[in-house]
């Protein structure tokens, strides 16, 4: 049992690691990853417009995007990548590779979970930031660029971490609509090899399981870390952070 | 492509009947794995808080493994991998009990397991110790305790995780088409193929999975707000 494990290690890792690549389109587990990146890359500014516009008091920009966000989570995964499977090249008028199509999928999705977080990051911090910062003369955008956004992004920044290990998992998905990813390389293994399918989905399961178990690791530090900040048991490493020393033995001073 | 038409659909006794056909068994799986998953997050929440380190690495690894593993490689690895190493009798016993269902339930149910098990383990670890202590003085055992003052109190604080997953268990009852279940979305494409209406059948199947989901959401915020004692739960 081992030794299949093993050997089918040891003959088809490349496979695994970056599918057919000088020969033909990148894959594998490689792609996995630039895949859930790159997603989670463009669907972050995408969310916090999304954010803004379900926090604004205008009902034009509130009502359709609370739809879109309902729609989305009411809706699975599956069903929107048969969408954009669909949808993607009707729209472009081109031959859209599958890649392409999963990203486009991936970017609504997380996009809408996202603008959740950031929405919920944003209420978590309270009205009375927003009345300080444009009592001391900000405009709107302005507070929100220099007082409001850095606090609630920081404060979220372990759930954008887990949505980024989802996306890892949802990356998945695009076995459907056949993006080549480390799935579809495991499913080409199992292909040739015809005999011992166990082995190779279990191999797939562990390597899935070895990537989001060490992120989600990294996750739980980061918050640990970010909890013990915001209750004020760590000082703030950067230069010139506090006006003000509140320590009476800091040297540093801004 | 052909101009817009839902009547293409929802005109046609034979996919009406198709889609209803998928939708109960959507609700099939969804039903039965959540049965299952709630059952074994309860034995497994038990193990948890029993003592014993081995009962409970073992939980936290089972856990661990079903939270970090994608849901379609573990129906994958079910299907494609279990079913074939399964003694040859059980095997037997399952293809001719439509395998891809039980599969699915199987696949779905353990993997939800976990998460259930979770957000009943946060909905009684926020709950105060404090409250142990209080009932133990009271005179209660330690089982009279949980099942009267603490699971209580721990159950409604886990509700709008618990109604979160299960939204997410119903939607992930879709992906049991990987494995050829013939739940609602096998239903959509197969209409697909049949009609070459895409548009209107893709719009049929999403409107259908946004209805039940709201649903399940307003049951569920529903429950959440009856189980608050400031609106008339029994305390």
């Amino acid at each position: 049992m081992i030794h299949d494990l093993i050997a089918i290690v040891d003959q088809y890792w490349l496979l695994l690691l970056i599918g057919q690549y000088p020969n033909g389109p990148l894959g594998g587990l490689a792609n996995t990853l630039i895949l859930s990146a790159l997603s989670i890359a463009i669907a972050f500014p995408f969310a916090i417009l999304l954010a803004f516009a379900r926090l604004s008091k205008y009902r034009v920009l509130r009502w359709p995007v609370t739809v879109l966000v309902y729609v989305t989570r009411g809706v699975p995964l599956l069903m929107l990548v048969l969408w954009s499977y669909f949808l993607v090249p009707l729209l472009t008028g081109a031959d859209v590779p599958s890649f392409l199509t999963m990203l486009t999928t991936l970017v609504v999705y997380q996009g809408a979970f996202l603008s959740e977080i950031i929405r919920a990051g944003i209420v978590a911090l309270g009205q009375g930031q927003m009345d300080a910062a444009r009592a001391l003369g900000h405009n709107y955008f302005s507070a929100m660029r220099y007082v409001i956004l850095p606090q609630a992004l920081y404060n979220m920044i372990p759930s954008m971490l887990s949505t980024f290990v989802a996306t890892i998992k949802d990356t998945t998905l695009g076995y459907v609509i056949n993006v080549p990813d480390l799935t579809f390389a495991a499913s080409q293994v199992n292909n040739q090899l015809l005999t011992q399918p166990f082995q190779v989905f279990l191999i797939l399961a562990l390597t899935y399981y070895v990537i989001c178990w060490s992120l989600t690791w990294v996750t739980n530090v980061v918050e640990r870390r970010i909890t013990r900040r915001r209750a004020g048991l760590i000082a703030p490493k950067r230069r010139g952070q506090l006006p003000i020393s509140l320590t009476p033995n800091a040297t540093e001073q801004p | 492509m052909k101009g817009f038409e839902l009547a293409a659909i929802l005109g046609n006794p034979e996919y009406v009947a198709m889609l209803l056909h998928g939708i109960e068994m959507t609700f099939i799986i969804a039903v039965c794995s959540w049965t299952l998953a709630m059952t074994l997050a309860v034995i497994l929440l038990a193990v948890r808080f029993s003592p014993g380190r081995i009962g409970n690495a073992v939980v936290a690894a089972y856990v661990s493994y079903h939270r970090n593993v994608p849901t379609l490689v573990q129906l994958m690895l079910w299907y494609f991998g279990i079913y074939t190493i399964l003694p040859s009798g059980l095997a037997d016993w399952l293809s001719a009990h439509s395998a891809e269902m039980i599969f699915a339930v199987v696949g779905l149910g353990l993997c939800q397991a976990a998460y259930f098990s979770e957000d009943l383990r946060s909905g009684l670890r926020s709950v105060n110790p404090g409250q142990m202590e209080a009932a133990r003085a009271l005179g209660h055992g330690y089982l009279s305790a949980m099942r009267f003052v603490l699971i209580p109190q721990g159950v409604r604080n886990a509700l709008p995780a618990l109604v979160n997953h299960s939204v997410s268990l119903f939607k992930n009852s879709s992906l049991a088409i990987v494995i050829g279940a013939p739940e609602l979305t096998h239903a959509v494409k197969e209409i697909e193929n049949l009609s070459f209406r895409t548009f209107e059948i893709y719009l049929v199947g999403t409107v259908l999975y946004l209805f039940f989901t709201l649903i399940i959401m307003a049951a569920g915020a529903y429950l959440t707000w009856r189980a608050d004692p400031a609106n008339g739960a029994r305390r």
